[in-house]
């Protein structure tokens, strides 16, 4: 494993509002292929470190190293370029637009610019087959059940063909069987690019996770195993042993 | 735009109100023919305005400047230098280009109502600097190029810009051209991110597209568009003045594209069009009523843009294309 480098490495990451220090020197390595969770209690600092790691926000401190390459000022734009796909916490797709139009975006953006019109609209109905949405694809994305705009919201960024796809609390708001379709639907993308996800559904996490990294107060508290989190008595401390909500 | 594209009756249906407009001057009693060929010329700035404000959602209060460029950029060097009128076209949307390209570094810098207060601001230097310059320009009074001054003439080749018909086709000919740049923008890919700007600029960041770019792009194209107009309007009517750098020219193309409906290909034309024989009607209905009051039809005008906003927020193509026409552009 020490010889094999890392997809992603962060390095004594740090980002702070004001006093707060919302994330307090993080060192990540996230493996090719890999799926791994990051869960921690509400303001932990889940959104903010991935919000680093895809660029939407700048680190105050630290290094961000994809493929082996240093993007810390890499604007958000070529970041997504390189690589790296972000699906937003809370649902952010074009509610006025075609359900096919949110999609073709994303397969325009990584197209050649003398793709044809027939061939964009091939892989952006691909993409919506992907996730069950094919049939929807006239529809306005607005008019779409709830469940299914989070699908269309994972849709936009597999269009991406990311090789690191970070999924900011897909789950949130599902039903039980929207959920199970989805822990699907992850395994199947995990088999070709690196997922790095938040999640506050242990059952999910468990599932799905090769690895979790724990967060607490801005600062990784455990990082192994579902089975070796489960069993440290710092995370069941912070987390686990506390939340009943889960 | 969606998966199933009608792409046939859209092109038919611009064709079709191009070939419209060619034969109108044939049928058209004298003062419409005037009307329509200055209409047309507008309905381009209008065009160029709505790039930037339906499209990409960028509100300028200060489209006058890019008007005006034109405008000057055309008429001075014909006035001043005696160039010819191919040159002097060419060079007044260079003007508006560069104008747009620097106004849009600085501008776009912020969004929303300071985006609107600084396009204002740079409209308003603009509009000083038309009457500072007065040795130039002579200000509020303005310039007038003579007949000569407006004649294309070569060993094969003799336009005269002043004749009436030969200014319609002209008009028509910058109509066709814009209204067909405005279509394949919009059915292109650029046209697709702009919207997806105007929808969620976030989110079109983090699919990876480059907003700051692509803003500036929509605000050059917009600003040469609008250029082309003021160029083409000195070249046509033969008068620059400093009234058409004021904010009036600011607030009208934004009028004739919430009439007409924005981000529709159509709208801005159908919408100056209607605002402008609104305008005219008004004008001699208050004339007749309040004989000696002398009333401004700007208030009309007023009351057209509250009753709009109030009950046709997409204006009149928006709406169709809401109730009835999805495929609408």
């Amino acid at each position: 494993m020490a010889a094999v480098t890392p997809l992603l490495s962060t390095r004594n990451l740090c980002r702070s509002f004001g006093g707060l220090k919302a994330v307090d020197n993080v060192d990540l390595d996230v493996m090719r292929g890999e799926i791994r969770a990051i869960i921690g209690p509400n303001g932990a600092g889940k959104t903010t470190l991935v919000s680093l790691i895809c660029g939407r926000i700048a680190p105050s401190a630290g290094s961000i190293v994809f493929e082996g390459r240093d993007i810390t000022s890499t604007p958000a734009h070529k970041r997504v370029g390189l690589g790296i796909a972000y699906t937003f916490q809370i649902t952010s797709i074009y509610p006025n637009l075609s359900v096919f139009d949110n999609v073709a975006l994303p397969v325009q953006r990584i197209s050649h610019a003398h793709v044809s019109s027939r061939g964009l609209k091939a892989r952006a109905m691909h993409a919506l087959e992907r996730v069950g949405l094919a049939g929807e694809a006239d529809k306005t994305a607005g008019a779409l059940a709830y469940g299914h705009q989070r699908l269309l919201e994972v849709a936009m960024g597999l269009s991406l063909r990311p090789r690191l796809l970070i999924l900011d609390e897909p789950t949130q708001g599902l039903s039980d069987g929207e959920i199970e379709n989805f822990v699907r639907l992850v395994r199947e993308i995990g088999e070709r690019a690196t997922v790095l996800l938040i999640e506050h559904n242990m059952d999910v996490v468990m599932q799905l996770a090769e690895q979790i990294t724990v967060l607490n107060f801005g600062k990784v508290l455990a990082q192994g195993t579902p089975d070796a989190i489960r069993a440290d008595a710092r995370v069941q401390d912070a987390y686990l042993g506390t939340g009943g909500d889960d | 735009m969606n998966a199933s594209d009608r792409a046939v009756p859209v092109w038919l249906l611009h064709l079709a109100v191009i070939a419209a407009l060619w034969g109108a001057q044939f049928v058209l009693p004298d003062y419409h023919h005037g009307i329509l060929a200055r209409v047309m010329v507008l309905a381009c700035f209008a065009m160029g305005y709505n790039i930037l404000f339906g499209y990409a959602g960028l509100l300028s209060l200060g489209h006058a400047m890019f008007f005006a460029a034109g405008l000057y950029g055309a008429g001075l060097p014909i006035y001043h230098f005696g160039w010819h009128v191919v040159p002097s076209f060419a060079f007044g949307i260079g003007c508006g280009a560069l104008l747009a390209l620097t106004v849009g570094m600085l501008a776009l810098r912020t969004a929303g109502v300071a985006f609107m207060i600084v396009t204002l601001m740079f409209a308003q230097v603009g509009n000083l600097m038309t009457l500072w310059m007065a040795d130039w320009t002579r200000g509020d009074e303005g310039l007038t190029l003579s007949r000569p001054e407006r004649i294309i003439e070569s060993a094969t080749v003799f336009i005269d810009l002043t004749n009436r018909d030969t200014r319609y086709v002209a008009a028509w000919l910058l109509l066709s051209a814009v209204l067909l740049i405005t279509l394949v923008i919009a059915r292109s890919p650029f046209g697709r991110v702009l919207v997806a700007i105007r929808e969620n600029e976030e989110r079109t960041r983090m699919l990876g597209f480059n907003t700051y770019a692509n803003k500036l792009s929509a605000m050059v194209i917009s600003g040469a568009i609008s250029a082309a107009a003021g160029a083409a309007y000195v070249l046509l009517f033969g008068y620059m003045g400093a009234t058409f750098a004021s904010i009036q020219y600011s607030i009208l193309p934004l009028l004739w594209v919430l009439l007409g409906g924005a981000a529709t290909t159509l709208g801005p034309l159908l919408g100056a069009l209607l605002m402008f024989y609104l305008a005219e009607l008004s004008n001699d209905a208050l004339n007749a009523w309040f004989p000696g009051a002398n009333l401004s039809q700007i208030g009309i005008v007023g009351v057209a843009l509250v009753l709009l906003v109030l009950f046709f927020p997409k204006g009149i193509l928006g709406s169709v294309r809401e109730r009835w026409l999805g495929w609408l552009p």
